[in-house]
C-alpha cells in the first residue's frame, strides 16, 4: 500500500505505447484460408484458446511447411480487452519464422517483454497480466493440433501461477528455503499470485487444482508434524496412546531420569490409564529405586509434580 | 468533441449550484456550531438547503434527513447500525438484499455475514428487476432488514420498492432503499409508500461530491455510526460540509425542477438513441426502456470486449463504462449481465450510456457514428466472426 495506491488510476495509463499502438492498430490481425494455405504449400492450423464467456477469446492461424515446420505465416483474432488484442498481436509477431518446436517454447511473459517501450517497465499493470496467458496457451493448443498430440506434453512442469510462469516445484522450494508464512512473502520472493491473482485463494477469476494458501497450509502442516514433540501443539488429554506414552517419557527422560540413574536406580512406564478426570501412570522402580524409602513419597511426589506441571493437572503417578 | 455519456458514475455540477457553494469557501467559512458571527452567517444557508433536500424527496418535518459524505457512508451506516442493534443482541439474526445492490451495500452485507449475520440474496428476473414475492418468501421472523435499490445503475432499471415497503411493513420489518440513481430521474417521495431509510448522494444529480444523505423515518433513528461532537442532532458528527450542503441543497432543487425535463426530453433523446444503436446488428438491450431511468441505456454488442469498446469510445473522446471484465480490478463478468442469466457470450460484452440533461443531440448523434466506427473495427478483430475453415471444431475452452 502506500500513496501510489490510495487514489488508484485508470489502468490504460499504465500500458506501454506499444501496448497502445497494437491495440489501436494490429499488424498480424486476419485470418488465413485453407486455400491461402495450401498456396504457401503449407498446412493450416487454427486453435481457439479461451471464450467469449470468459471474457477473452484468441484465434490462431498458422500456415505451417510441413517439410521443415517451420511457421510460414501466422495471424490471430481476438475477442478481448486492449492488453489481449495486443498480446495475440506480438505473440503472432513471435511466431513467424520460427519451428513449430521453437514457437511452443514461446511464453506469456516473453510476450510483456516484447511490449515493453523500455526494458524495466512493464508493458501492462499487474490485473492485465492474465490476458496476456491466453497467448502462451493458444501456441501449445496450436502445436499440440499440429504434431497431433495432446496438449498436455507440452507443459514440462505443473504451474500454479500462469500470470508469472511460477511452477510447482520452485513455490514450493522457495517457501521451505525461505521459511516463508504468508502470501505477501511468496508474491514477493517469486512474483507469483502479483497480477490476476486467481492463484491466491479458491474464488478468484480463475479456478485452479492448486492455490498458493494450499501450498502455505501443506507448509504449516509439515513444520507441525516436525516440531510436533509431544505435549508442544496438543493438549496431553487430546494426544493418542503413543503421543502420551512419548510425552511422558521424554519429560522423564529430561527431568528426572538422570536424577534416578545418579543413585543407581531407574524406572519404567507400565502403563497410562485414563480414570475419569484423571489419567493413571503406572510405573515400576528399577535398581535401587525399588524399596527405597522416598520411592512412595518425597521422589513419587517430584515425578508426579513435573509431569502434572509439564503435562496435565490431573495426572496421578502410581508405582507398583 | 468530448462527450460524457457516464452520468450514472458521476455528474457536472450545475453552474448555478456551485455559484450557490462559492461564497462558503472564503467568505462565510465559519464553523456553525461556533457562538460567533462567522458561524450564524452559515446559518440561513443551510437552513434553506436543508429545507430544499426535504421538499426533494418530500420527507416531513419530524422525519430525519442526515447529511453524510456519500452514499456508501449511509448505506454503511444503515447496515452496521442494524447489526449493532438487532443481529449483535440477538434479537434477529437476517436481513436481505437484491444480488445487484451498489458494492456499497453488497460488501457491507457481506462484512455484516462475516459476522455471523445471515444474508439472502435475491436474485434478479430476466428483465433485470427484483421480483416483490421473492422478498415475501424470504421474510422470517427474524428478518431485521430488507434493502432493495430504487433504480439499478448499470441497467436503469426501477424496482418495485413501493410493493417490496408494503410487505415490508406488513411484516413489521424495516426497509431500506438506496435511492441514489432514482433522485432526479424519477419522482422520489418518501411519503407515498412506506420506507423506513433512503440513502441518496448530490454528486449523481449535479451536486458537489464528498456530500450525501440519509433518510430516517421518525422512530426509525439509527444510532450514530461516528460518534464525536454531535453535529447533525448526535446523529452523525463531524464540522458540517457547508459548501457541500449549500450545494447538496440547490443540486435537489434544480433537479426537481428538471424532473419533467429528466422524463420527457432527455427519455426522448435516450429512446432515439437507443433506437440507432439497436440498427446495428447483434445488439442487446437489457431491461425495457419503461422500466427504466430515463437516461440509461446497458447494451451488448456481441464479440465486443466491453473495455475494448470503451477503449475505441475513449479515443473518439467519448466516455460511457463498463461493469465488466478487464475494466475492473477482478477481471469479473458484469454483475447486471450474469444475475439476469444473459447468453454467457454477452456477459463480457455489456457498455453503459448514461445520458444527463445537459446531454445534446449533437453529442449522441456523433456517439452513434463513433460506435458504428468502432463495431465494424472491433469485430473485423474478433475471434467471435472470424473465418474457420469447413468441419473446424472451435473447441473453445472454458479455461476460466
Amino acid at each position: 500500500m502506500g500513496m501510489d495506491s490510495l487514489i488508484g488510476g485508470t489502468i490504460w495509463d499504465e500500458y506501454s505505447q506499444k501496448v497502445t499502438d497494437l491495440m489501436n492498430n494490429p499488424q498480424n490481425m486476419g485470418e488465413i484460408t485453407k486455400e491461402q494455405a495450401a498456396e504457401m504449400g503449407a498446412e493450416l492450423i487454427v486453435a481457439d484458446f479461451g471464450a467469449e464467456s470468459c471474457g477473452d477469446a484468441v484465434r490462431l492461424y498458422w500456415a505451417v511447411d510441413p517439410k521443415t515446420d517451420i511457421i510460414k505465416e501466422a495471424k490471430f483474432k481476438s475477442f478481448g480487452c486492449g492488453t489481449a488484442i495486443a498480446s495475440s498481436d506480438t505473440m503472432v509477431e513471435l511466431c513467424r519464422g520460427k519451428t513449430v518446436d521453437e514457437a511452443v517454447k514461446i511464453t506469456n511473459i516473453d510476450v510483456e517483454k516484447a511490449m515493453r517501450d523500455t526494458p524495466d517497465v512493464p508493458a501492462v499493470p499487474p490485473q492485465k497480466m492474465h490476458c496476456s496467458v491466453m497467448a502462451y496457451d493458444v501456441i501449445k493448443k496450436a502445436a499440440a493440433q499440429y504434431k497431433g498430440v495432446d496438449i498436455e506434453s507440452f507443459e514440462e512442469e505443473i504451474i500454479v501461477c500462469e500470470c508469472a510462469r511460477v511452477s510447482l516445484s520452485t513455490l514450493k522450494e522457495v517457501i521451505r528455503l525461505n521459511d516463508l508464512t504468508t502470501i505477501e512473502q511468496i508474491t514477493d520472493y517469486t512474483k507469483a499470485g502479483a497480477f490476476c491473482k486467481s492463484c491466491i485463494k479458491p474464488g478468484g477469476h480463475e479456478a485452479k487444482d492448486i492455490y498458493l494458501v494450499d501450498l502455505l497450509a501443506e507448509y504449516e502442516k509439515e513444520k507441525l508434524a516436525r516440531t510436533a514433540a509431544p505435549g508442544a501443539n496438543v493438549s496431553f488429554a487430546e494426544m493418542t496412546v503413543v503421543q502420551r506414552l512419548k510425552a511422558v517419557e521424554r519429560i522423564i527422560d529430561e527431568n528426572i531420569r538422570q536424577m534416578l540413574v545418579m543413585d543407581g536406580g531407574d524406572m519404567e512406564i507400565l502403563d497410562i490409564k485414563e480414570n475419569g478426570a484423571h489419567f493413571d501412570i503406572y510405573i515400576r522402580y528399577l535398581g535401587a529405586c525399588s524399596g527405597c524409602a522416598s520411592s512412595s513419597t518425597g521422589t513419587l511426589f517430584a515425578i508426579e509434580n513435573i509431569l502434572k506441571e509439564k503435562l496435565d493437572e490431573n495426572i496421578r503417578v502410581l508405582p507398583i | 468533441m468530448r462527450v460524457y455519456l457516464d452520468n450514472n458514475a458521476t455528474t457536472l455540477v450545475d453552474p448555478h449550484v456551485f455559484a450557490e457553494m462559492e461564497p462558503y469557501f472564503v467568505q462565510k467559512y465559519g464553523n456553525p456550531n461556533s457562538l460567533h458571527s462567522f458561524a450564524s452567517e452559515t446559518h440561513p444557508g443551510l437552513k434553506d438547503a436543508m429545507e430544499k433536500i426535504y421538499a426533494g424527496i418530500h420527507a416531513p418535518k419530524e422525519d430525519s434527513v442526515v447529511i453524510t459524505s456519500c452514499a456508501t457512508e449511509s448505506n454503511n451506516w444503515v447496515f452496521k447500525s442494524i447489526y449493532f442493534e438487532y443481529i449483535l443482541t440477538g434479537r434477529k439474526n437476517h436481513i436481505i438484499v437484491s444480488e445487484v445492490e451498489h458494492p456499497s451495500v453488497i460488501a457491507t452485507a457481506k462484512f455484516i455475514e462475516s459476522m455471523g449475520c445471515k444474508v439472502t440474496y435475491l436474485p434478479i428476473n430476466h428483465e433485470g428487476l427484483v421480483d416483490p414475492q421473492t422478498v415475501r418468501d424470504s421474510i422470517t421472523s427474524k428478518t431485521a432488514l430488507v434493502s432493495v435499490m430504487w433504480a439499478n445503475n448499470e441497467t436503469g432499471a426501477i424496482f418495485p420498492v413501493e410493493e417490496i415497503g408494503a410487505i415490508c411493513a406488513e411484516h413489521n420489518v424495516l426497509f431500506h432503499t438506496d435511492a441514489v440513481q432514482a433522485i432526479g430521474k424519477i419522482p422520489v417521495d418518501v411519503q407515498s409508500f412506506n420506507v423506513d431509510y433512503l440513502t441518496f448522494s448530490a454528486h449523481k444529480f449535479h451536486g458537489p461530491k464528498g456530500v450525501g444523505g440519509l433518510y430516517m423515518k421518525r422512530g426509525r433513528e439509527l444510532s450514530p455510526l461516528l460518534h464525536g461532537g454531535s453535529q447533525m442532532g448526535g446523529y452523525r458528527s463531524g464540522t458540517l460540509n457547508v459548501p457541500g450542503i449549500v450545494g447538496m441543497g440547490k443540486a435537489m432543487e434544480q433537479a426537481i425542477d428538471a424532473l419533467d425535463f429528466e422524463m420527457t426530453e432527455v427519455r426522448e433523446m435516450r429512446d432515439a438513441f437507443e433506437d440507432e444503436l439497436l440498427k446495428i446488428p447483434d445488439t442487446f438491450v437489457v431491461t425495457p426502456r419503461e422500466k427504466r431511468t430515463p437516461n440509461t441505456i446497458l447494451i451488448s454488442f456481441r464479440g465486443i470486449e466491453g473495455e475494448s469498446m470503451l477503449w475505441d469510445l475513449n479515443r473518439a473522446g467519448i466516455g460511457a463504462s463498463t461493469g465488466s471484465a478487464c475494466a475492473s480490478e477482478d477481471l469479473e463478468s458484469n454483475p447486471v449481465m450474469e444475475a439476469i442469466g444473459a447468453d454467457a457470450d454477452l456477459a463480457h460484452t455489456a457498455v453503459r450510456f448514461s445520458l444527463s440533461r445537459y446531454t445534446t443531440q449533437e453529442e449522441l448523434d456523433y456517439t452513434i457514428e463513433v460506435v458504428k466506427k468502432a463495431v465494424e473495427r472491433l469485430r473485423g478483430i474478433s475471434s467471435s466472426y472470424a473465418y474457420a475453415p469447413e468441419g473446424h471444431k472451435s473447441g473453445l475452452d472454458t479455461h476460466h
